[in-house]
């Protein structure tokens, strides 16, 4: 029994690391693009945690061409898949807009260290 | 036409964005159709916010006619994609048009000189269908896609002058503050969604119970939308992110930054309208975090020498006085005495703030921008002397600096007046803190006046004419709102504030339209 729990909780289990990793690469690293990365992290956790809040245990993908018997009346609502697909593809669209940000500054600044980049300021 | 007025308002500014890329070798044209496009979402807007007011609250839903599905068990559940405008969502939007159209004026003349004009339009109505989807919706899926729609438009925006290191570096900032807020607000909705298996801001209201995972949703909505309002502790992204972006787009992003405090509302007072614990306390972080922002904004740009960043600072302290308004509303939401007296005419006092600065502060941006246009510099210290030669940028100036420091008869005074009388009520050393950061306010406006316009007329700016006629245009439209609605606040109030105010707090109102009991 004790150990169902934790096989049942493990998706959740790995959402809290990530995004403990997530937030702990974005606070203290000084390299831009390892924040860039943090940043990513971060959503492959929010994108697990969707995921794994989307599965239901005997559950059937809602797709009827060809659905076998047993799926009938067991098909799953798949509003949490499909929210991921979505946020999968936003998550591209910051990602590249952070990079291209990155080579910009690389070039202006000739450096990545967020230490340095520090002309904005007081 | 008008039972799909919802939908226009996405699919005009949607449809421009993606048609301007097309005029990319007549740049001139690009601008022209920017133009016309906002404009006539702006039109579009008009009729909304009249539909809204004589009608009450618009639903409309994409693809189908009812919003529910109704399962064989009798189950029955809002699914679909719906829009839920209200007074306050209808309020919102008509300041995102108008700022948009005011910021597509401007920028006619303002970035002629710059490259890749066409994306710069593209991204100007993207951001506007952002904001837009953000303040109409009322599923909260969709404003988590409008939030990030918003934020990567914007952060784009930021960067647009790519030859400047510190536009990359303002951008990346606003990036990942504005990515890391949204992907707490996806967490919060996930956590929402395995609660109540809905999606729906209306429907999830009637549902809340208000457990430990609800309060760690709440919690985190909260903090995210905080951050991306410019509020204390998150404020660094500000000053950075207005400073850079090229003076036209100051005014969308001004609205785009209160569309995230707009969800903040919509959190507190419809989200989580209906519990029972005790919204007093939220009320009161609010107040507190208002009163800081207020005074830390005003601090930090009283030392500032490059004018749009004594700007910035003052935006943040403004936002201040926003929460601070509907903060106090907030504290006494629960006590129907406390409420007629003072709570609703707080909230009125911080939503009409919103459009008041929105105003006022985008006039103001916007001089500061003429004043780059023809300098070439926003250093204070190397201007001086400009009155005589650019009139208009003179008035338009005084004008904003007026209103910003709550001189009566601008418009500034008729917002600042509601929040000191009722916060006074409340506890008076909020009101107390809120009079000194305006005195505050002026102060630093003196300096910028008299370093900028006044003094003996310097020997390199003998050949400075007044900036070109859409930017004297722009700015001239935004100054004379802000005497109108100066002079007649109480038209404003009855026709556009107090059915807003009157949407936030009446929750039953929100949740009871049509398809679902």
């Amino acid at each position: 029994m004790n150990g169902d729990i934790i096989a049942i909780n493990f998706p959740f289990i790995v959402v809290a690391l990530l995004l403990a990793l997530g937030f702990y690469t974005i606070g203290f690293k000084r390299n831009l693009i390892k924040v860039v990365i943090g940043v990513e992290i971060l959503e492959g956790a929010v994108n697990l945690f969707l995921i794994a809040l989307g599965y239901v245990k005997g559950g059937y993908a809602p797709i009827y061409t060809l659905a076998p018997k047993k799926a009938v009346g067991n098909m799953v609502l798949p509003t949490p898949q499909a929210l991921t697909l979505t946020s999968i593809v936003i998550g591209v669209a910051v990602s590249a807009l952070m990079l291209a940000f990155a080579v910009n500054i690389y070039r202006h600044y000739g450096t990545l260290d967020v230490t340095k980049i520090r002309r904005l300021r007081g | 036409m008008m039972e799909h007025l919802p939908a226009l308002m996405i699919a005009v500014p949607l449809f421009g964005a993606f048609t301007t890329p097309l005029l990319k070798k007549r740049y001139s044209l690009a601008s022209m159709w920017a133009i016309i496009i906002t404009a006539a979402t702006l039109g579009l807007s008009l009729l909304l916010v009249q539909e809204v007011l004589s009608k009450g609250i618009i639903v409309y839903v994409f693809g189908a006619k009812n919003p529910s599905l109704v399962l064989p068990s009798g189950y029955r559940v809002p699914v679909r994609i719906i829009f839920e405008i209200d007074a306050i969502g209808a309020f919102m939007a008509l300041s995102a048009t108008l700022m948009s159209f005011i910021g597509a004026l401007y920028s006619y003349s303002h970035v002629r000189m710059e490259s890749g004009l066409e994306k710069y339009y593209a991204l100007l109505l993207l951001l506007e269908v952002g904001i837009l989807g953000m303040v109409l919706t009322g599923d909260l899926f969709n404003l988590f896609v409008f939030l990030e729609i918003a934020g990567i438009a914007g952060s784009a925006l930021v960067g647009f002058r790519n030859y400047r290191g510190e536009a990359s570096e303002a951008g990346i900032k606003y990036l990942i503050v504005s990515a890391v807020a949204s992907l707490m607000v996806l967490f919060s909705i996930g956590l929402l969604y395995g609660q109540y298996g809905n999606l729906n801001i209306a429907y999830l209201s009637t549902q809340i119970h208000f457990d430990t995972v609800d309060m760690i949703a709440l919690g985190l909505l909260f903090v995210s939308f905080a951050m991306k309002c410019g509020s204390v502790p998150m404020h660094y992204w500000v000053p950075d992110a207005y400073t850079e972006v090229p003076a036209g787009i100051n005014p969308t992003l001004l609205v785009a930054t209160y569309a995230s405090l707009y969800a903040l509302f919509r959190v507190s007072f419809s989200l989580f309208g209906a519990i029972t614990w005790n919204m007093a306390r939220v009320g009161w972080i609010m107040s507190i975090l208002g009163v800081l922002t207020m005074f830390i904004g005003v601090t930090m740009a009283l030392v500032q020498k490059d004018v749009k960043r004594l700007m910035s600072y003052h935006a943040i302290s403004q936002t201040g006085y926003m929460l601070l308004g509907v903060g106090v509303g907030l504290t006494v939401l629960n006590d129907p005495a406390k409420l007629s007296a003072f709570g609703r005419t707080a909230m009125a006092g911080g939503i009409f703030h919103i459009i008041n600065h929105i105003i006022y502060k985008s006039l103001l941006l916007m001089t500061a921008g003429a004043l780059f246009y023809v300098t070439g510099t926003r250093n204070l210290n190397e201007m001086g002397g400009l009155a005589r030669r650019m009139p208009y940028t003179t008035i338009a100036f005084i004008v904003g600096a007026a209103a910003i420091s709550g001189i009566p008869p601008f418009n500034g005074f008729a917002s600042k007046f509601l929040i000191y009388e009722t916060s006074y009520q409340l506890n008076p050393l909020l009101a107390v803190i809120a009079m000194v950061t305006s005195v505050l306010t002026l102060a630093s406006f003196v300096k910028v006046f008299a370093s900028a316009f006044l003094g003996p007329p310097l020997e390199k700016y003998n050949e400075v004419r007044e900036v070109p006629k859409p930017m004297v245009a722009a700015m001239i439209i935004l100054a004379v709102l802000c005497i109108l609605f100066g002079l007649f606040p109480n038209v404003v109030l009855k026709n556009l504030i107090y059915p807003a105010v009157d949407a936030l707090l009446k929750l039953a109102q929100y949740q009871s339209w049509g398809g679902l009991a």
